[in-house]
């Protein structure tokens, strides 16, 4: 005896006393959470508590994902009033999810495949029981933080009460999100099962609930003696305990985020009042936070950077790389080798100059994946095969049929135009050239080819294993086709890919200069280097930009220096002095010698205190942390601008996205474009006359930001 | 005239292998599998062979990993070779990787595949170690108890004996013999003395030295990284010794026979590690792919003989029967490459050759098979000095003779092995 009931966001079958609810968006290929869908489930919620014949409930997707989480489209309509309201009605409703077993005897199980996500996973929590598959499409957690908002379904308070306050504070505080295994681990999932035998079992673990109250966890002798067990003995259930706790785990945050992220803060604060005051106060606290921090200028920024990576660069006619030829073995050209192997899943041919060399591209990605293996994050077996898709040659055997080149050699014209012959060579000649350069112009090198049409520059960041973003650099030569696979294989890498027009340093390395270079004059008017750095990194880059230099090289940077100086002038010179550097063979890490100190095995130590004496400079400390964080932030901010006037960029968006994926520049304050629109362009021109004023043209408003700052303009 | 079904002839196409290197050193920490799939994975990037036009892998190993026993296929699984490629495995003692040539030949010439890759490999300092059937019984009972208390009463019979591991067999199971003692019963036999066995050793590294800078082994031998941390590269063959000579040979202690022996660490081949591994195809197919065929295989032949009267004989049976379904004499061969497990044996068959008694006597012949002039045999080295992980001996020997009838544009090659067991085998190519 079956009988279903049709939503617009859900079908309810009723067979044998066992309610199938399957979450459907009419409107959408994910499920998603936003008013329209919990409209939908109040009524599915009526049916359930009234319908003598329903005993018990299985929840369950029709979809890819279970539900992944709030539509954030939805997030920009909402005010801090309005965001508390729509968080109080879902409190509401899992409320009544809950007490369907608890208080009518109902029990619910939730039949989880694919992302169950924030408040889906908040819905999950709300249930009897969580069966999940072991696909690896199965994902759950709570990455509210990363788009600068709160688990605030009940997340920060469920979650805690079900896994322990630690793996809670983890998961939410990290917005990491976990397998169906770590989840069993965890506890978050009470049984995995393979997908064909979800549904199957769901019904099953429904009846057998009935008439039973929800299943208490209980713990193995194994888990209680492991180090989380004993600590949860130690601390969690007893109140001294979880205050020490959230106050461990608020220090750490406060470290890390040095104050600039207010989400994981707040959903912090929402476990500890949970704990401290009960249940209801801590549904309280997520409601508020939630309203504040949705309409705060940091989670607007965080979903426009969420936004702006989900926007893909076209990729039409993009041709298939099946093997890709990769020139250089050192750093750049085996973090490559490494995600060309395991992400794009393609052959990689690495030539270097001598069969050691070459080994140590091999000996990189082996290193790379042995940490993914111990971390379980990958099977040995599947490691073997990533590795075996790299072979290494020291002449041109096995370039005969490659698709791609990507070079790495030494940042040189002449080597990389050379390399660019010997490629044209021996390789087809629909074969795409890639420079890896960071800042010679692709023209430059492109003017040594015979086929300039399939000359492109593709810029990766060091570590390319980490680093999200690829540059990819077009030259007015340049096909529609080369660019495309360019695109397309970065794409395949897992890179967040932006397209920019041929120029010295292109996009990323072009702002970086202003930047860099003002730092060193604030230098040598005497900011120390930790005051330069420190106050950089409050304002939310992950490291400072002298710190920068050291890791890149100060070498490199002089190197890169010498291009933007001959293409733009004064306006990116940093002052004389910074030639004492290279001159005192000053290089930074690679050395163990730059503005910091390194040990033997090569550990930052703390300023290294010899520096100021090569640069003839004595600190004295009197230059305030705001103009120090103004005049370097605008340098860049005020360099990106004359890219977007320029046609270097293609958008503004692009620009945002390079910023912040390729340089650091602080996620929550969404790119250079986004934060000059919540400034208003207006004060920020008005910001750099005041500098131009004081210390020169190389603070010239872009004339872009001036149209910008009279017609009232935004960029994004 | 050359093996031939239907116009279809087997070609190699091309082949490598990994640097040899004596068991314990420089790829001590390289499986069998390891040195396999680096060796396979190399020669298709090296060649721009579409991995998907591979029809079957067959390859095999002597001293096998009780993790891999069908190493052909997790060679397939591993490498960028599509999983749709069928693979087996097969061992023939030292012979092995002529036995996956001509069972990949075979299957080109009926037509049942078109391309194939073989080979072979074998890390001698990575042996399994067994334990003692006493062991293996408690061990089995105590898994299948079902509860604790029975299980340690069944682990309580366990003898501290029990647990010392059985090394891995040296000695053949059905003589009782090494192949060292088989060996020195054939010096014995046609009288081969200590001062012969010294002065062929000589010249076999004198040879491979000479190759080695020569550069006849740049092509064929690839840089190998040792897996898993892929730090150490070994580049060339480790063996080969510049600095020995006939007095520094004289002075080793007999290894098999203290007291009457003449065999020694010095005139035997040592425990190699290495792989090899070569593309076959059929003729029209490799042109079709724009492949130019180094050599053609002309003609294979395998033999078997009573393993108490002449353990490494075989070559001198498996011999004449090659070279009549070749349709050529001894004399026609321009280039000889016999398999040196020991300098004795290389040298007793030799003679065996050359004997007309021996022809009569076993090969039901008149005529004897021939004398091999000392300047067609093993001219770049063999076993004794480049060394013998013995599943790629054979494919080791095809390739560099197939090389060789490249350097000379035209010419025949004869390869043959000695097998533990009593067996041989002879392949001949011709370009």
């Amino acid at each position: 005896m079956s009988q279903t009931d049709t939503l617009e966001h859900f079908r309810l079958e009723v067979s044998d006393g066992v309610a199938t609810v399957v979450i459907d968006r009419a409107d959408d290929d994910l499920n998603t959470l936003d008013p329209s869908l919990m409209e939908d489930f109040l009524a599915v919620l009526d049916r359930l508590e009234n319908d003598a014949s329903i005993s018990a409930v299985v929840i369950t997707s029709a979809k890819p994902d279970f539900l992944a989480g709030a539509n954030i489209k939805w997030f920009s309509e909402l005010t801090p009033e309005t965001g508390t309201e729509a968080i109080r009605a879902a409190h509401a409703a899992f409320d009544r999810l809950e007490r369907l077993h608890t208080h009518r005897g109902k029990p619910v199980v939730a039949a989880i495949h694919g992302a169950c996500l924030g408040g889906g996973n908040e819905l999950a929590l709300a249930c009897s029981y969580r069966i999940a598959t072991d696909d690896p499409k199965t994902r759950l957690g709570q990455p509210e933080v990363q788009l600068g908002v709160i688990p605030a379904g009940g997340g920060t308070q469920r979650l805690p009460r079900l896994i322990g306050i630690a793996p809670a504070l983890d998961l939410i505080l990290t917005g990491k999100t976990v397998d169906a295994r770590r989840a069993h681990r965890l506890g978050l999932v009470d049984e995995v099962v393979p997908p064909k035998l979800l549904a199957e079992v769901a019904r099953r673990r429904a009846k057998e609930l009935v008439g039973r109250g929800r299943p208490a966890k209980k713990p193995r002798l194994r888990d209680r003696l492991d180090p989380a067990g004993l600590q949860k003995l130690a601390l969690e259930t007893n109140p001294v305990g979880q205050h020490l706790l959230f106050q461990q785990a608020r220090k750490k945050l406060l470290e890390e985020t040095k104050g600039n992220f207010p989400a994981p803060e707040k959903a912090l604060e929402a476990m500890r009042v949970g704990f401290h005051k009960g249940l209801r106060a801590g549904y309280d606290a997520e409601a508020r936070f939630f309203g504040e921090l949705v309409a705060s200028p940091e989670s607007k920024a965080l979903r426009s950077i969420f936004f702006a990576t989900r926007h893909k660069p076209d990729t039409t006619g993009a041709r298939k790389v099946g093997k890709v030829g990769i020139l250089g073995g050192g750093l750049m050209g085996s973090g490559i080798a490494t995600v060309s192997a395991l992400r794009a899943q393609s052959l990689v041919r690495v030539k270097e100059v001598d069969p050691a060399a070459a080994a140590r591209a091999k000996a990189y990605v082996a290193k790379v994946l042995a940490e993914r293996v111990r971390r379980k994050r990958m099977r040995p077996f599947d490691a073997e095969q990533v590795q075996l898709r790299i072979t290494t040659t020291t002449d041109w055997s096995g370039f005969a049929d490659v698709d791609l080149v990507i070079e790495a050699v030494f940042e040189d014209l002449e080597l990389k135009r050379q390399v660019l012959r010997e490629v044209e060579s021996v390789v087809p000649p629909e074969t795409v050239f890639a420079s890896n350069t960071s800042s010679i112009p692709i023209a430059q090198i492109a003017a040594a080819s015979s086929r300039p049409e399939n000359v492109v520059g593709m810029h990766y960041f060091s570590p390319v294993e980490k680093m999200p973003l690829l540059e990819v650099v077009v030259t007015d030569q340049t096909s529609k086709e080369a660019e495309a696979t360019a695109v397309a294989y970065g794409l395949a890498q897992g890179k967040t890919v932006i397209v920019v027009n041929d120029g010295p340093g292109f996009y990323t390395t072009r702002i970086l200069g202003p930047y860099s270079a003002e730092a060193f004059h604030l230098l040598s008017e005497g900011a120390s280097v930790e005051d330069i750095d420190q106050a950089i990194e409050a304002w939310g880059f992950p490291v400072g930009p002298l710190r920068l230099a050291d890791e890149v090289g100060i070498d490199v940077g002089a190197k890169i220096s010498v291009v933007l100086v001959d293409a733009f002038g004064d306006r990116v010179a940093p002052p004389r002095a910074m030639e004492n550097l290279v001159a005192a063979d000053r290089k930074g890490r690679k050395n163990r010698k730059g503005f910091y100190a390194y040990d033997e095995s090569g550990k930052r130590g703390g300023v290294d205190a010899t520096v100021y004496a090569d640069l003839g400079i004595e600190p004295t400390g009197h230059i305030s942390r705001t103009e120090i964080q103004e005049r370097i932030t605008l340098a860049m901010i005020n360099e990106a601008a004359r890219c977007l006037e320029e046609g270097v960029l293609r958008s503004a968006e692009d620009g945002d996205i390079g910023a912040v994926m390729g340089l650091g520049f602080p996620p929550f304050r969404g790119g250079p474009f986004f934060w000059i629109d919540q400034q208003g362009a207006r004060r920020v021109v008005e910001r750099l006359r005041a500098l131009e004023e004081r210390l020169g043209p190389r603070f010239t408003p872009a004339e872009i930001l001036v149209e910008a700052a009279e017609s009232g303009r935004s960029f994004r | 005239m050359s093996a031939t079904v239907n116009g279809r002839r087997v070609a190699i196409v091309d082949g490598l292998r990994t640097p040899f290197a004596k068991a314990g050193t420089d790829l001590a920490d390289a499986t069998t599998l390891d040195l396999s799939t680096a060796v396979v994975t190399e020669l298709l990037a090296r060649t721009g062979l579409d991995p998907s036009l591979v029809d079957r892998v067959v390859f095999g190993s002597v001293v096998q990993d009780v993790h891999a026993p069908n190493i052909a296929r997790e060679i397939v699984l591993a490498t960028p070779l599509p999983d749709t490629v069928d693979a087996y495995s097969v061992t023939r003692a030292c012979a092995t990787s002529t036995q996956t040539t001509i069972d990949a030949a075979q299957a080109i010439l009926l037509g049942d595949i078109d391309v194939a890759i073989v080979g072979g490999a074998d890390s001698l300092s990575n042996p399994p170690v067994t334990f003692s059937p006493e062991f293996v019984d408690v061990m089995m009972a105590a898994q299948a108890a079902r509860d604790l208390p029975t299980r340690l009463t069944i682990l309580s019979r366990l003898r501290p004996r029990d647990l010392a591991p059985n090394p891995p067999a040296i000695a053949d199971r059905s003589t009782g013999e090494t192949m060292g003692q088989g060996a020195e019963k054939m010096a014995r036999d046609w009288g081969i003395t200590r001062e012969e066995q010294d002065r062929f050793a000589l010249e076999s590294h004198r040879r491979a030295v000479e190759a080695w800078e020569k550069g006849v082994y740049d092509a064929e031998v690839m840089p190998f990284a040792v897996p898993p941390r892929y730090e150490k590269v070994v580049e060339r063959d480790t063996l080969p010794r510049a600095d020995t000579s006939l007095e520094k040979l004289a002075r080793l202690k007999p290894a098999f026979d203290r007291r009457y022996g003449t065999i020694t660490a010095g005139n035997a081949s040592p425990l190699t590690d290495g792989a090899a591994a070569l593309i076959l195809m059929e003729e029209q197919t490799a042109r079709r792919l724009g492949y130019e065929p180094k050599a053609i295989i002309r003609s294979y032949a395998t033999a078997a003989v009573d393993p108490r009267w002449q353990l490494l004989i075989g070559p001198a049976l498996a011999t004449p029967v090659a070279l009549d379904r070749a349709g050529l004499t001894l004399e026609d061969i321009d280039v000889i490459d016999i398999h040196e497990a020991f300098a004795a044996q290389v040298l007793a068959v030799r003679r065996a050759f050359a004997s007309a008694e021996f022809a009569r006597q076993h090969l039901g012949r008149d005529e004897p098979i021939g004398e091999i002039p000392n300047e067609k045999l093993n001219i770049y080295g063999g076993s004794i000095s480049l060394g013998h992980p013995f599943g790629a001996t054979g494919a080791r020997q095809l390739l560099t003779m197939a090389n060789e009838l490249v350097r000379r544009d035209r010419g025949t090659a004869l390869v043959s092995q000695c097998a533990a067991g009593g067996l041989g085998a002879t392949v001949i190519l011709e370009r």
